[in-house]
């Protein structure tokens, strides 16, 4: 009994290991690669490198345009995540307590962008971010991201809102309160959990959003950094180590962004799978 | 409860004149607005400008004048690179049913208890999933690159002519498939183990006592009993295999001869980068009919009964 176990431990964690090398070598090999020359790439793309060489990590941390393009995708997020809350928020609290005349069929109407993706509707969306004059410019991003975020994020929220204690809206209704103060003195400040986990979702969606940045920007003040990414590996077309150095770069925020909101990307994830 | 009971017992009067003063009206009028304008803006009024210009031959500029009918669609129904795109995406759909998915699960089964290995396996398995899709596709580029890539690598170290995968036309294709099942599996995982650690600890307790052997035990109380999550994580699929895009464009760019093509590279290529806004809109209206149908059908056959 305690053989046959022992031997399925052994089975279950080679197993593991197996799946996880195919998870980390690609990854281990682009985190290698920056630091070595193309000659070494090709005769190893696995070993270490036989001499480390800073240089492709430290031209490309000394290029201005590559801290410009993290800081317009950190702009960009930023703003995408602040307007979905607020706006979010606000619409989700009326629909959680108050009742009226057609609530129902405007909730549902806020909520048809969970039913159809993004793309469908990107070439018109490109054509109206031009005939505004918004093309080439953070809001061509900010403002279709957001509106396309504010479905899942008017659900979210007011499940959560109607779960809050109703006593605690009579007790400050009584004593004067009215709907929009209690909104931003209470329901808000309550709400943080809830808050977290949708800014994180609305953020790395944002940070990572790749088709609508290259429909709508052009020029390389205003690019975020998928598309500084994809400009740079065009430059340097022949040189590997380059652009794996770059996209190692761009990995560290990634990871270090996760670790710090695990808490929050898992239970959005879970919470919202498991309910459906 | 008891201030309820005290607010039901004020007068109509009273009870009007508070409704306005606290602002009832003026919070829906303040509060609603920006979000439905916003939507309205941005989502919803392009949705339906994309089924107006699908019917106009429109290169974007000016206004569309040059109405065509349905002739977008039909040059589409019969453009046998929208037809590889469509049977990419069946094929991403098949891979992730039938790979991804059973994968996740058996990973899922051997570490959703709480031990700090298993956490730590569980953030590995994860970590591809919270890469940019870009970042993947890069990395994924190189892996394959027939020069300096990681299988060139390989398959010289075993003597065989190293070769660029990804410009072969019968197998760049897997490659990108083994790119998606790489990047999402462990997305599929997470919800797995969310809903493995809800199965009641008795139940499994239970099985056990009476004999039931692993497999018995998973096939008989865990696997029923994460049905739910199972549709759940299937729905994510599908719909998923329908936007491909990011991975797609550093990988292959839909090539080689327009071998890998998803419904949004097409989209994007024959639509927006040659400017056919009128052919690009119908391409538009035809993903949104499938994600709607696939929506619906899910909805009616495997989430009968979940909401009232």
């Amino acid at each position: 009994m305690t053989r046959g176990h022992l031997l399925r431990n052994i089975f279950r964690v080679g197993f593991l290991c197996l799946v996880a090398s195919f998870v980390l070598a690609p990854m281990l090999a682009t985190v290698l690669g920056g630091f070595k020359t193309n000659a070494e790439i090709r005769t190893s793309a696995f070993g270490l490198p036989e001499s480390w060489n800073w240089e492709f990590y430290d031209s490309i941390v000394a290029d201005p345009a590559f801290w410009r393009y993290l800081g317009n995708s950190l702009l960009i997020s930023s703003v995408a995540v602040v307007l979905t809350l607020i706006v979010g928020a606000a619409a989700a609290y009326v629909f959680a307590q108050i009742k009226f005349f057609g609530s129902r069929m405007l909730f549902s109407y806020l909520l048809m962008g969970l039913m159809f993706p993004f793309a469908t509707a990107i070439l018109p969306l490109f054509i109206k971010v031009r005939d505004v004059g918004l093309l080439d410019t953070w809001w061509a991003v900010i403002l279709p991201q957001t509106a396309f975020s504010l479905s899942l994020a008017i659900l979210l929220f007011r499940t959560f809102f109607e779960q809050l204690p109703k006593e605690l809206f009579e007790a400050a209704y009584i004593d004067g309160c009215g709907y929009v103060r209690f909104f931003w003195r209470f329901t808000l400040p309550l709400s943080a959990p809830i808050l977290a986990t949708v800014g994180v979702f609305v953020f790395v969606q944002s940070w990572n959003n790749f088709l609508l940045p290259l429909v709508v920007l052009n020029s390389r003040e205003v690019f975020t950094w998928p598309l500084g990414m994809m400009q740079f590996r065009g430059e340097y077309v022949t040189e590997w180590n380059r652009t794996l150095a770059f996209v190692t770069l761009t990995l560290v925020p990634a990871i270090v962004f996760f670790l710090a909101a695990q808490k929050y990307i898992v239970a959005g994830l879970t919470g919202g799978a498991v309910k459906g | 409860m008891a201030t309820a009971a005290a607010s039901r017992q004020l007068s109509a009067s009273e009870r009007l004149r508070r409704s306005i003063g606290n602002g009832r009206v003026s919070a829906v009028l303040i509060l609603l607005p920006p979000a439905l304008i916003l939507f309205t803006l941005f989502v919803i009024l392009p949705l339906g400008e994309s089924g107006y210009y699908s019917f106009f031959n429109w290169n974007g500029y000016g206004s569309p004048t040059d109405f065509v009918g349905l002739e977008n669609y039909q040059r589409i129904a019969g453009h046998s690179i929208f037809h590889k795109a469509i049977g990419n995406t069946v094929k991403i759909v098949a891979i992730s049913l039938l790979i991804q998915m059973p994968l996740a699960m058996v990973m899922a089964l051997l570490i959703y208890r709480k031990t700090p290995t298993n956490a730590l396996f569980r953030l590995v398995f994860f970590l591809p999933y919270i890469l940019a899709e870009v970042a993947a596709g890069l990395i994924w580029s190189f892996v394959f690159d027939g020069n300096y890539g990681v299988t060139a690598s390989i398959a010289r170290s075993m003597g065989v002519e190293s070769f660029f995968i990804l410009a072969d036309r019968d197998w760049a294709f897997v490659a990108v498939m083994t790119v998606i099942v790489w990047k999402y599996f462990g997305f599929h995982m997470m919800i797995y183990i969310a809903a493995l650690q809800s199965v009641p600890e008795d139940l499994i307790e239970a099985g056990r006592i009476e004999g039931a052997k692993r497999l018995q035990i998973v096939r008989y109380v865990q696997l029923p009993h994460i049905k739910p999550a199972i549709i759940v994580s299937a729905f994510f699929a599908i719909i998923g295999a329908l936007q491909v895009f990011d991975v797609i464009i550093p990988l292959t760019n839909g090539g080689p001869s327009n071998q890998t093509h998803t419904i949004v590279t097409y989209l994007y290529t024959y639509g927006l980068t040659r400017l056919n806004i009128g052919f690009g809109s119908a391409v538009g209206v035809i993903l949104f009919i499938a994600a709607i149908t696939v929506a619906v059908f899910y909805q009616r056959v495997f989430m009968k009964g979940d909401k009232p």
